[in-house]
């Protein structure tokens, strides 16, 4: 499998999930399967999935405080510890760990390293693995939360304040007419941009290019799959979005309805979510939970004076000292080495 | 050994790091070359310590002489220890390959091999664990990245999980965490359960097990060589300290890597702990059975590292003493600090160490009761105790290498470079990513450091060596000081190498070097026998 | 067995309780559909009661048609009427065009764009009906 047959086999998948919908409307009325079953189903999956990820890692133990230092410990009164980058204490660890899940800290210190002749070895430091990670999280965090608005009736204050910061470029006029109405999110945009640039330097960078298999392309084609029919959905093609969040209140209130006449492409896009839903519990994106469980960052490195407990600690064999005196007993005497038993 | 050809410089620094286009790395197969792989594990040396299939083997061969039932064991392995180590569960089920580790390797920098990129050493046993225990491996297998185990992935793993030396960079770039150090040492965990190991660590153990240090030094030899440096010190300083040996009743046991009792430069650091401990008047006394501060075990098995730990305390008790000292070393502080007293704890046998010199309680061990000897001597200095001229030391242009161990299993960065810039007056720094938590491994660390494999160190090494031959360049640095017995073998033979003038020095060398010692004799060389740094120059003004 | 309960429970806790939002906020409440009307006396009055496009198309892309129209008025070719497919002739206006039939903004306009939450900027500019209830 190289990387030729693994975006092939990704891609194919992905378009056949986006067009199962498709066809599913097509030749069968499929829309309470598709609107309301498959949806029903994904996060179901979703949660019990995730849930049950989370008891598994919980039923493996820690046996050791195994922190990834990157920063000076605390010891003498005197000399400074870095109380992030090193944490002795449950709040160093609460600093260290938000560092890492909002700004994402280790994936910053990024470098590329430059082997010229010489032999010569540079490194610089490398922000774009950051800045398309950063990015794309965020948006996708902002694209979700608004969705909320479909969910929701009515409309928590939250998600419309931060519908209308993502908005604030207001389009509509200019070279495209009609084109970015009604208002231009932002977020769509940005995730549109970073999941392609995410796909890209996994194509373009030979060693990531070696690494990545097809289950690293499948979601990001998937992701850019449900951008995609998103945005065609809100600025080109139109659905109904009455029908739309009917349909959604629908699921969010238990009494689930179809509406007739949202339109295909809704139903693509609801559908490429369900498989992301799906999907997720089972693949690498479970690193969402894993990251606030990863022992090397959440744990704090004060091991010489806290003690911790190894659950499953057991008795070892070990070669004692009387063992050890029995063996040498008479170059010890001879050397003037005291012993036990003379 | 000597008849494995190393390379030349020139000949190893060419290197390329485009993986190949279109062969994917699972249908690679995997060559086990001379000069890069090291002899497999003795049968006695297994059998030493109770492992199981032993049996002399020679990995060029096809046939590695697996038990029978190898794959059972190794897919129980597996699961058990998934079940002990949430550490090595998580790493395996969260990576996403975003590559942020992949040229962070000092092995992938030297050697350009793909399958030492962190992310590709760990995905070799992530791609059975994700065949074996996810269902998604089970049915999708290669389109998920999963692939069956066989006897080439067994020695895939072995030729591969013996090229990581543990040093924990990786893990520092790492967005979760996920620490390469760890799955390695789990896969080797792996690799001992069908008597896989390597000689250069499975004798080192049995050493250790049995005599109380790697190097299999008896009690008598370790007393003789130890006179030696007594001799040494004596015509240097007019000084002989009168160390102890297994004392009952000292109130410091001391414990230090028995290579730095063992060869050059380690000696040097070796009679500097001798000098500085007579010139405190320390109480204080070695141990010849717990005559080993490394953990070669550290590199087999969990067990084995705590079996061989256990003798620190075990010695400590015996002896009554108060605390324990713990001379430099790289690995034995990750144990020290990381693992000790879970393993081996609680110690309720010892007192929350205080320096008897400056009444300093080191508060930072009040559960270990272990105090690091630089803690120790920074201590000293900064409340005056130690009468100290630096400009013994004026012949040396001194950097600095982190140790992998004490960098970024204990963040030991202030301590070090306090005492070094309190006895030597030229000290510069390697350049920013290469020193601190982001520091490069020697190439030989984890039980890497045989004789057989030195192409692979030299290649793991060069991004070390580049960085001293940069300040070596730049500032005229001839001389780089660490705190790891390790270091100081590796590096010398590093050094040689990849930038030939600089040599190796454990820190308490230039201490003892600078250290005023009362009553000693005017001293006209330092401890290598060396003219003494300021002294040519006033001898030829006078 | 379980270790870290304390910790990964309340994890477990956040993060079921953040994915189910939209379940406990509306509490199994169906809420009303919007019900926009077009029973003004205007249209009552009309003979053909289509609109410039058919129902569907009206509902999916007007805020495009309003769009364009403006940019025809005010920087465009100026062309200030449009002739719809059935050969109808109207004014490029929302006042003047829309407003005439659909004086009713709360019960026609509003009843959607609450329901959906959005602002449309017409009436930044425009000034709305009066409207006699």
């Amino acid at each position: 499998m190289n990387f030729i047959s693994g975006i092939i086999l990704s891609f194919i998948t992905v378009l056949v999930l986006v067009f199962i919908p498709f066809f599913g409307m097509q030749v069968a009325n499929l829309q309470f399967v598709f609107g309301v079953i498959i949806p029903y189903a994904a996060i179901v999956l979703f949660l019990v999935g995730v849930v049950g990820r989370l008891l598994l890692w919980s039923f493996s133990a820690v046996p050791f405080r195994i922190p990834t230092t990157a920063g000076q410990q605390k010891s003498l009164p005197w000399i400074k510890p870095n109380k992030i980058e090193n944490p002795s204490s449950a709040a160093g660890v609460f600093g260290r760990m938000l560092l890492e899940i909002l700004l994402f800290r280790s994936l910053f210190r990024n470098s590329t390293m430059e082997f010229r002749e010489g032999p010569r070895v540079t490194y610089e430091w490398e922000k774009w693995l950051w800045l398309s990670a950063i990015l794309f999280h965020y948006s996708f965090a902002v694209v979700l939360i608004r969705h909320l608005r479909f969910f929701t009736q009515p409309v928590p204050a939250f998600v419309t304040m931060l519908e209308s910061l993502d908005a604030f470029m207001q389009t509509g006029i200019g070279p495209l007419p009609g084109l970015m109405l009604p208002g231009m999110y932002l977020s769509g945009i940005i995730l549109l941009a970073a999941a392609g640039y995410l796909f890209l330097r996994r194509v373009y960078i030979p060693t990531v290019r070696y690494i990545s298999l097809p289950t690293d392309y499948f979601p990001l084609f998937l992701i850019l799959a449900i951008a995609t029919t998103g945005i065609l959905m809100r600025y080109l093609l139109k659905v109904d979005v009455v029908g739309v969040k009917e349909l959604a209140l629908g699921l969010a209130t238990f009494h689930p309805v179809v509406p007739q006449g949202i339109g295909v492409l809704f139903y693509m896009h609801l559908f490429s979510v369900c498989c992301l839903f799906a999907y997720f519990p089972f693949s690498k994106l479970v690193h969402l939970g894993g990251v606030f469980l990863s022992p090397t960052r959440i744990m704090a490195n004060n091991n010489r004076f806290v003690r911790h407990v190894n659950p499953w600690n057991y008795p070892v064999k070990v070669h004692t000292y009387d063992e050890y005196e029995e063996e040498f007993r008479e170059k010890m005497v001879e050397a003037g080495i005291p012993v036990e038993k003379e | 050994m000597a008849d494995i050809k190393v390379p030349s410089p020139d000949e190893l620094s060419q290197i390329k790091h485009s993986p190949p286009l279109l062969k994917g790395w699972m249908s690679t197969p995997t060559v086990i070359k001379p000069g890069t792989y090291c002899y497999g594990a003795q049968p006695k040396n297994l059998e030493a310590v109770g492992f199981p299939n032993a049996r002399p083997w020679n990995p060029l061969d096809a046939d590695w002489k697996l038990p029978d039932n190898w794959k059972t064991i190794i897919i129980e392995g597996i699961r058990e220890r998934i079940s002990r180590f949430r550490s090595f569960h998580i790493f395996m089920d969260i990576c996403v390959r975003c590559g942020a580790c992949a040229d962070k390797c000092h092995f992938f920098i030297g050697s350009g091999d793909p399958k030492n990129m962190p992310v590709l050493r760990a995905e070799l046993l992530r791609s059975v664990y994700r065949r074996e225990f996810t269902t998604a491996g089970k049915i999708f297998r290669k389109m998920v990245g999963a692939r069956d185990l066989t006897e080439e992935v067994v020695k895939e793993w072995w030729s591969y999980f013996f090229q990581c030396t543990e040093c924990r960079r990786c893990s520092v770039f790492c967005p979760y965490g996920i620490d390469t150090a760890e799955v390695t040492i789990i896969a080797r965990e792996l690799l001992n359960l069908l008597g896989l190991n390597i000689d250069w660590i499975a004798g080192p153990v049995a050493n250790c097990f049995r005599k109380g240090n790697h190097l299999g030094i008896e009690p008598h030899a370790f007393k003789d060589m130890m006179d030696f440096f007594l001799d040494e010190i004596e015509g240097i300083t007019g000084i002989r300290p009168e160390p102890t040996f297994n004392r009952k009743g000292a109130e410091i046991l001391f414990i230090t890597p028995s290579g730095d009792v063992f060869a050059d430069p380690g000696t040097f650091t070796c009679m500097g702990y001798l000098m500085l401990f007579h010139q405190l008047g320390l109480d204080y006394t070695w141990s010849t059975y717990a005559s080993e501060g490394g953990n070669f075990g550290f590199f087999t098995s969990h067990e084995m590292m705590k079996r061989l730990n256990s003798k620190m305390y075990a010695e400590a008790k015996r002896l009554g003493v108060k605390w324990i000292l713990g001379g430099e070393c790289g690995h034995m502080w990750r144990v020290v600090n990381q693992y000790m007293e879970t393993m081996n704890g609680p110690v309720d046998f010892l007192e929350e160490p205080v320096s008897p010199i400056t009444g300093t309680r080191f508060e930072n061990a009040s559960v270990t009761k272990m105090v690091h000897l630089v803690e120790f001597t920074a201590d000293l200095i900064r409340n005056g105790k130690l009468k100290l001229d630096p400009s013994r030391n004026d012949h040396l242009t001194v950097t600095f290498h982190d140790s992998c161990n004490t960098a970024r299993g204990m963040g030991f960065f202030e301590e070090p470079r306090y005492v070094l810039q309190s006895v030597c007056n030229n000290f510069f720094e390697m350049p920013e990513g290469t020193i601190r938590e982001q520091t490069f491994c020697c190439g030989s660390g984890s039980g890497l450091n045989a004789g057989e494999n030195m192409e692979l160190r030299m290649r793991g090494g060069f991004p070390r060596a580049n960085a001293v031959k940069y300040v070596q360049e730049k500032h005229g640095v001839n001389m780089l000081a660490n705190i790891c017995a390790i270091d100081r073998a590796a590096l010398s033979t590093l050094m040689e190498y990849w930038a030939p003038e600089v040599g190796v020095t454990g820190l308490h060398e230039l201490v003892a070097n600078a250290l005023i010692i009362d009553g000693e004799i005017e001293r006209t060389t330092n401890l290598r026998g060396e003219p003494l740094g300021g002294e040519t120059e006033e001898e030829t003004e006078e | 067995m379980m270790y870290d309960e304390n910790k990964i429970i309340p994890m477990i806790i956040i993060f079921v309780a953040l994915v189910t939002f939209p379940l406990w906020y509306n509490l199994g409440k169906a809420a009303p559909k919007p019900d926009p009307k077009i029973d003004t006396p205007v249209i009552q009055a009309l003979q053909n009661k289509q609109c410039i496009e058919p129902k569907a198309a009206m509902k999916t892309t007007h805020m495009k048609i309003l769009d364009e129209w403006r940019n025809d008025v005010v920087r465009g070719d100026y062309s200030r009427q449009m002739t719809t497919a059935d050969g109808r002739v109207f004014e490029k206006s929302l006042q003047n065009g829309c407003m005439k039939c659909h004086s009713n903004k709360t019960k026609f306009c509003d009843q959607c764009h609450n329901y959906m939450e959005v602002k449309p900027f017409c009436w930044d500019c425009h000034i709305a009906p009066k409207e006699t209830n």
